[in-house]
C-alpha cells in the first residue's frame, strides 16, 4: 500500500491512497474468481486503472479446504497509470485456513487480513496443516487482522428465504465483496445488476446474494473493527470510452475485427485446452456475425481444418496452448510449404508436458520458431498486455494475408486471464487489411509466381476458373509449383521461403525505446513481462538511473532497428519466464552479451524482482564492448 | 453445384499434364482412370472440384487430376476437407486415401469425418500393405502376414474398414475392386451423387509388395461364386448360376442354396441400402471369404444433413435472430458489457 496522502476527513475516517492491491483467496468452490471479477468490474467503472491476476488450480474442485484447492484473484487498482497486478497484496481476504496459509507469505508486512472465522474450525485447520489456530496463536501479530464470522452473518441475513443452509453458505463471497466495497468506497450497483441478470428466474437465490452483499457493506459501515476506509481516486486515462477486458476476450474480438477489415469469413477450428478455450467459446457465440467454428476431434484436426478453410479463401485459424502446439507442428510445416495464410494462437502455459495448465510461462518461443522438420520459417508475434491482444490479433492477420504465410501469435496464461481497461477503438478508423484472390485465368497459371515486393504467392482459391492446379507438401518447382526433386531448385526454394519471412521486417513498426535512447542499461522484454518491466524501469528512472525499456512484439523476423538499439546501451537485461529462449536467439543473431533473468514459477515477474536484478547489474562496473 | 452453361466435359478434360508415376501394373491406374471417367457425370465445373489426399501411393492421385488438388500430410486429408467444405460449401470435395493413411495414422479423423457427415467423397485404396514405404504391415493386413516389419507374421487383428465406418455413422458406404472397372465406375458415380460423407473402399492390388492380396475372390474365374454384388431392393443372390444366396437368421447370416431344403428366393435377405439401422450394414461388412462371399456394392446410403449444411443453418438462424433485434454491429460488440467514458 502506498503511503497515505491526505489524512482523515471530519465526518468519517477516510484514507486516500494512490494504489491498492487486494487478493481474494478461498476454496475453489468459494467463488473467488467471481468475487474478484465483480470487484474488478466495479473498480474499472469507477475509473481506476486496474490490472488483475487470477490464480486458480487446474482441478475444477480439488478437495474442499485443502491447500491445492485454493483459488485466488489479485487486483491492483490505482489513481495513476499501472502496468501490473501488483507484486504483493496489501489486503488478503482469506475465506478459509488453507487460503490464509497459501497466501500469507505474499502479503506486505503490516498488511490487512480479512478472514471468515466460521471456516477456522478443527477440520479445516487440520486440512491446511495448522497445528494451532493462527487467529489465536499470535502468529499474525505483524498484520492487521479483521475477524468476521461471515457464514453466521449470511445465515442471519438470509433468514426466511426458504433456502438450505448450503445454498446460503454459498453467498458468503458476496458478503466479503460487500465488505470490500465499503472499505474502498465502491458502489454496489454493478454487482446488483449482475445478480439480477445471472439469477433471473431464481428469485430466492438472487435475493440471498443481494442480502449477503448488503450485509457485508453494512457490516463495514456499522461495526467498529475497521478504523478507516480508503479512497483511491479515479485515474486520468486518455479520453475515450473504456471497458475492462481480458487478453482472451481481446484476442477473440481482434480476430472478429480482422475478418471485417479483411472482408473475409472467419473460420476457427480448435480443440479445448486450458488456457486457450475461452477464445473458442467466445468466437462460437458470434455466429450472427458469420463466424464459423468447429470443435475438432484433436489438435491436429483443428489446424488441418484451419488450413483447409484457408485454402478455400477464408481466414482459417486455430487456438491452442503448448501441448497442442506440439501436435500441430507437422501441419504448420505443410502451411509453410503451400504458403497459405493461417493464424495459430498459442496461449502459453507452464510446461513441459502437461506442466501446470493454469499457470503462465513463455516457454514456447523456440518451439514456435523451430519446432518443425527442416528450415521452416514462420513469423512469430506476441502481444504485451491484455488490451493489446486486440491489435496484435489484427496484426497477425495483416501479416498472414499480405505475406501469404502462417503466423504464430504467442499469448500466455497471464495475458489470457488477466484484465485491464481497454479504450474501445473505432473500427471505421482502422485501415483495411484486405488482399485479393488470384483472378480467373485463360493462360497457364503459375501458383508460385511471387509478388516482387513481398515474395508472397497468389491466393488461388478453388472455384476460380482457369486456376486448377495442385499443391502439397512435396517440394515445389519455383514459380510453376509442380513437384520437383531438383537439388538447385530445392536450395532456391529454401532461400525464398526464408527471404519471404525475413522481408516482413520491412513491414513492421519501429521499436519504441521508452526512456532515453542510450544509457547504462536496456531492459528488453517480450510478451506479458511488459508491465513488470515498465514499472521497474519507471522506478529505476525515478531514482535517476540511466535505464530504458524496449519491448518486442515481433519475434520473427526481428525488427531491423534492434541491432542499433542494443548497441546504444552498456548492458542489456532480458527477463523471460523461461530459461533464456529469446536471449539465445538474440545472442546468436547480434553477438551481444545479453544478460538473462529467468524465473519459471508459473507466475509473472514481480516489479521488485526486476528492479533488484537491474540494480545489481548497474552496481557491477562491467564494461561490455559492443 | 450444377451449372447450366457448363460445356459437356469428357475424361480427357480431367487429365492433368503430369506423368503418372505408379509402378507398372499397379491397381491405382484403374482407379485413376475410373475417377477421370466418372467426373463428367456430375455436371460440376472442373474448378469447383477439389481432390485432397494424404500420404501413400494413393496420395499422388490429385496430381493427375486436372482439377484443384491438395496433396497434404499423412492421415490428415479428412481434416483439411472438413475445413474446406465448412468454408466453401459450394465445392465438390473428394478425399483420396489408403489403408495406412485412413485407418492407422488418420484413424481418428476418419471416425469424426464420418460422424459429422462432412460432405466429402472418400475413396480408400485398400491394398493391405504399406507400399510407398516399401512393404510393411498395414491395419488391414491379415493376422500372420509376413512383411519387412513383421518377419514372423503380424500378431494384430485387422480392421474391417466398412464395419468401422458403419459404427462411425457414415451415411454412404460402398466397396468395389480396382479391376472391376464398370462396377468401380458405378460406385464412384453413386458416391459422387451422395450428399454427405461417402466412404468407398476399393480393394486394390499392390503388385510389388502384396501381389494377389484379393485374388482368391476377385479373380475373374472365381468372382461369381466368391463375391456378392449388392443391389438395393434385391435378394442377395450369388454364384455363376445365381443359385446361392444369403439368408439372415436373426442376426446371423447364412449361405443357402436355392432349391435345397425347400429354400426359395423369398427366404433370402433383401438388401436395403436405406436401412436406418447400421447393424445390418455391419453384419454385411463382416461377411468374408471363405465363410461367405465378399459383398461389393453400396452397403448403406441414408439421408442425413451434412456438416456444412448444419453449420450454415446455425449461422443463418443466428443472423436472423440477431437481425430481428437490429443489424449486427461489430462496433457495438466491442463495447459490450459495462463501459465508462473518460472526457
Amino acid at each position: 500500500m502506498t503511503s497515505p496522502k491526505s489524512g482523515t476527513n471530519s465526518t468519517e475516517n477516510v484514507t486516500q491512497l494512490d494504489r491498492v492491491t487486494i487478493r481474494f483467496a478461498g476454496d475453489s468452490g468459494d467463488g473467488m474468481q467471481l468475487t474478484g471479477s465483480q470487484f474488478t468490474a466495479t473498480t474499472a467503472l469507477f475509473g481506476n486503472d486496474v490490472s488483475t491476476l487470477p490464480d486458480f488450480p487446474a482441478e475444477i474442485r480439488a478437495p474442499a479446504g485443502s491447500l491445492p484447492g485454493v483459488s485466488g484473484f489479485q487486483i491492483s487498482f490505482s489513481s495513476g497509470d499501472i502496468h501490473t497486478p501488483g507484486d504483493r497484496p496489501d489486503v488478503l481476504v482469506a475465506m478459509n485456513p488453507a487460503a490464509l496459509k497459501v497466501n500469507l507469505g505474499d502479503l506486505v508486512p503490516g498488511g490487512g487480513i480479512i478472514v471468515n472465522t466460521d471456516a477456522f474450525n478443527d477440520i479445516n485447520l487440520r486440512k491446511a496443516g495448522y497445528a494451532a489456530d493462527p487467529l489465536h496463536d499470535g502468529s499474525l501479530k505483524g498484520y492487521n487482522l479483521f475477524e468476521i464470522p461471515m457464514s453466521t452473518m449470511v445465515a442471519g441475513a438470509c433468514e426466511g428465504l426458504g433456502l438450505s443452509s448450503k445454498q446460503v453458505e454459498l453467498t458468503k463471497n458476496f458478503f466479503a465483496l460487500g465488505v470490500m466495497f465499503w472499505l474502498y468506497e465502491r458502489s454496489m450497483a454493478a454487482t446488483e445488476k449482475w445478480i439480477a441478470e445471472k439469477f433471473s428466474g431464481k428469485e430466492a437465490i438472487a435475493e440471498a446474494n443481494r442480502r449477503a452483499l448488503h450485509a457485508g457493506y453494512a457490516f463495514g459501515e456499522t461495526t467498529e473493527i475497521f478504523h478507516t476506509h480508503y479512497r483511491v481516486p479515479a485515474a486520468k486515462l486518455k479520453p475515450g470510452t473504456y471497458r475492462n477486458i481480458t487478453g482472451n476476450e481481446a484476442t477473440a474480438l481482434g480476430f472478429v475485427t480482422a475478418a471485417k477489415l479483411a472482408e473475409r469469413d472467419l473460420f476457427l477450428a480448435s480443440y479445448p485446452i486450458t488456457p486457450a478455450s475461452d477464445i473458442l467459446h467466445q468466437l462460437s457465440g458470434y455466429k450472427h456475425l458469420g463466424i464459423k467454428t468447429v470443435q475438432s476431434e484433436d489438435e491436429i484436426a483443428a489446424i488441418g481444418a484451419a488450413v483447409g478453410a484457408a485454402y478455400g479463401g477464408a481466414l482459417g485459424m486455430t487456438t491452442t496452448s503448448g501441448p497442442g502446439m506440439a501436435l500441430k507442428a507437422e501441419m504448420l510445416g505443410l502451411a509453410v510449404m503451400v504458403e497459405l495464410p493461417l493464424v495459430v494462437v498459442d496461449v502459453q502455459r507452464a510446461g513441459p508436458s502437461t506442466g501446470m495448465p493454469t499457470k503462465t510461462e513463455q516457454g514456447d518461443l523456440l518451439m514456435s520458431m523451430f519446432g518443425r522438420n527442416s528450415d521452416s520459417p514462420i513469423p512469430v508475434i506476441a502481444p504485451a498486455t491484455p488490451a493489446e491482444c486486440f491489435t496484435m490479433a489484427i496484426e497477425a492477420w495483416r501479416i498472414a494475408l499480405k505475406h501469404m504465410t502462417p503466423v504464430v501469435y504467442l499469448s500466455d496464461a497471464f495475458l489470457a486471464t488477466g484484465a485491464e481497461p481497454w479504450k474501445i477503438p473505432q473500427i471505421s478508423e482502422m485501415p483495411s487489411i484486405a488482399v485479393k484472390n488470384a483472378p480467373e485465368s485463360t493462360g497457364s497459371f503459375r501458383p508460385y509466381q511471387r509478388d516482387p515486393e513481398t515474395l508472397a504467392r497468389p491466393w488461388a482459391v478453388p472455384g476460380t476458373k482457369g486456376l486448377e492446379h495442385r499443391i502439397g507438401g512435396l517440394e515445389k518447382l519455383d514459380e510453376l509449383g509442380t513437384v520437383s526433386y531438383d537439388p538447385d531448385n530445392h536450395h532456391r526454394m529454401m532461400l525464398l521461403r526464408a527471404e519471404k519471412v525475413a522481408r516482413i521486417a520491412r513491414d513492421i513498426p519501429a521499436t519504441e525505446v521508452w526512456g532515453d535512447s542510450s544509457g547504462d542499461l536496456l531492459i528488453l522484454g517480450w510478451g506479458s513481462t511488459y508491465g513488470s518491466i515498465r514499472s521497474a524501469v519507471e522506478r529505476l528512472r525515478e531514482r535517476g538511473k540511466r535505464v530504458s525499456h524496449a519491448h518486442l512484439r515481433y519475434l520473427n523476423p526481428l525488427p531491423e532497428d534492434l541491432a542499433g538499439i542494443l548497441g546504444n546501451f552498456k548492458r542489456v537485461l532480458l527477463p523471460e519466464l523461461n530459461l533464456g529462449q529469446l536471449r539465445m536467439l538474440l545472442r546468436a543473431k547480434y553477438l551481444v552479451d545479453i544478460v538473462g533473468f529467468n524465473l519459471v514459477r508459473g507466475k509473472p515477474f514481480q516489479i521488485g524482482e526486476i528492479e533488484a536484478k537491474a540494480e545489481s547489474l548497474l552496481g557491477e562496473s562491467v564494461e561490455v564492448g559492443q | 453445384m450444377t451449372q447450366s452453361e457448363l460445356p459437356v466435359l469428357t475424361k480427357k478434360d480431367f487429365e492433368s499434364d503430369q506423368d503418372v508415376r505408379w509402378c507398372p501394373g499397379c491397381g491405382d491406374y484403374s482407379i485413376l482412370a475410373q475417377t477421370q471417367k466418372t467426373m463428367p457425370d456430375f455436371g460440376v465445373a472442373k474448378e469447383k472440384i477439389v481432390f485432397i489426399s494424404g500420404i501413400g501411393c494413393s496420395g499422388r492421385l490429385p496430381y493427375y487430376m486436372n482439377t484443384f488438388g491438395f496433396h497434404t500430410i499423412h492421415g490428415r486429408a479428412a481434416t483439411i476437407a472438413t475445413g474446406l467444405k465448412a468454408a466453401r460449401p459450394d465445392l465438390m470435395v473428394w478425399v483420396i486415401t489408403g489403408d495406412g493413411d485412413a485407418l492407422s495414422i488418420g484413424g481418428n479423423h476418419l471416425i469424426h469425418a464420418m460422424r459429422r457427415n462432412v460432405d466429402m467423397k472418400m475413396i480408400m485404396f485398400n491394398n493391405r500393405i504399406y507400399g510407398l514405404t516399401k512393404g510393411q504391415a498395414s491395419p488391414t493386413s491379415p493376422i500372420g502376414k509376413k512383411t519387412k516389419s513383421t518377419p514372423m507374421g503380424t500378431i494384430e487383428t485387422p480392421i474391417i474398414p466398412l464395419n468401422l465406418v458403419a459404427a462411425a455413422e457414415a451415411s454412404f458406404i460402398a466397396r468395389s475392386v480396382d479391376t472391376h472397372s464398370e462396377h468401380l465406375q458405378e460406385m464412384m458415380h453413386r458416391a459422387g451423387e451422395h450428399s454427405g460423407a461417402a466412404f468407398l473402399e476399393v480393394l486394390q492390388n499392390c503388385n510389388i509388395f502384396n501381389d494377389g492380396a484379393w485374388r482368391d475372390f476377385t479373380d475373374k474365374s472365381v468372382k461369381e461364386d466368391r463375391m456378392l454384388v449388392l443391389k438395393h431392393g434385391e435378394p442377395m443372390l450369388f454364384g455363376a448360376e445365381k443359385k446361392k444366396g444369403i439368408r439372415l437368421n436373426g442376426l446371423q447370416p447364412e449361405v443357402v442354396t436355392i432349391g435345397e431344403n425347400g429354400i426359395t428366393v423369398a427366404d433370402l435377405w433383401v438388401h436395403d441400402e436405406a436401412d436406418p439401422d447400421a447393424t445390418r450394414t455391419q453384419i454385411l461388412s463382416r461377411m468374408w471369404w471363405p465363410d461367405f462371399p465378399v459383398p461389393v456394392g453400396v452397403f448403406r446410403r441414408v439421408p442425413r444433413p451434412t456438416h456444412d449444411q448444419l453449420l450454415v443453418e446455425q449461422v443463418e438462424s443466428a443472423k436472423a435472430a440477431r437481425a430481428a433485434k437490429g443489424p449486427a454491429d461489430l462496433q457495438k460488440l466491442l463495447a459490450a458489457g459495462e463501459t465508462w467514458t473518460v472526457s
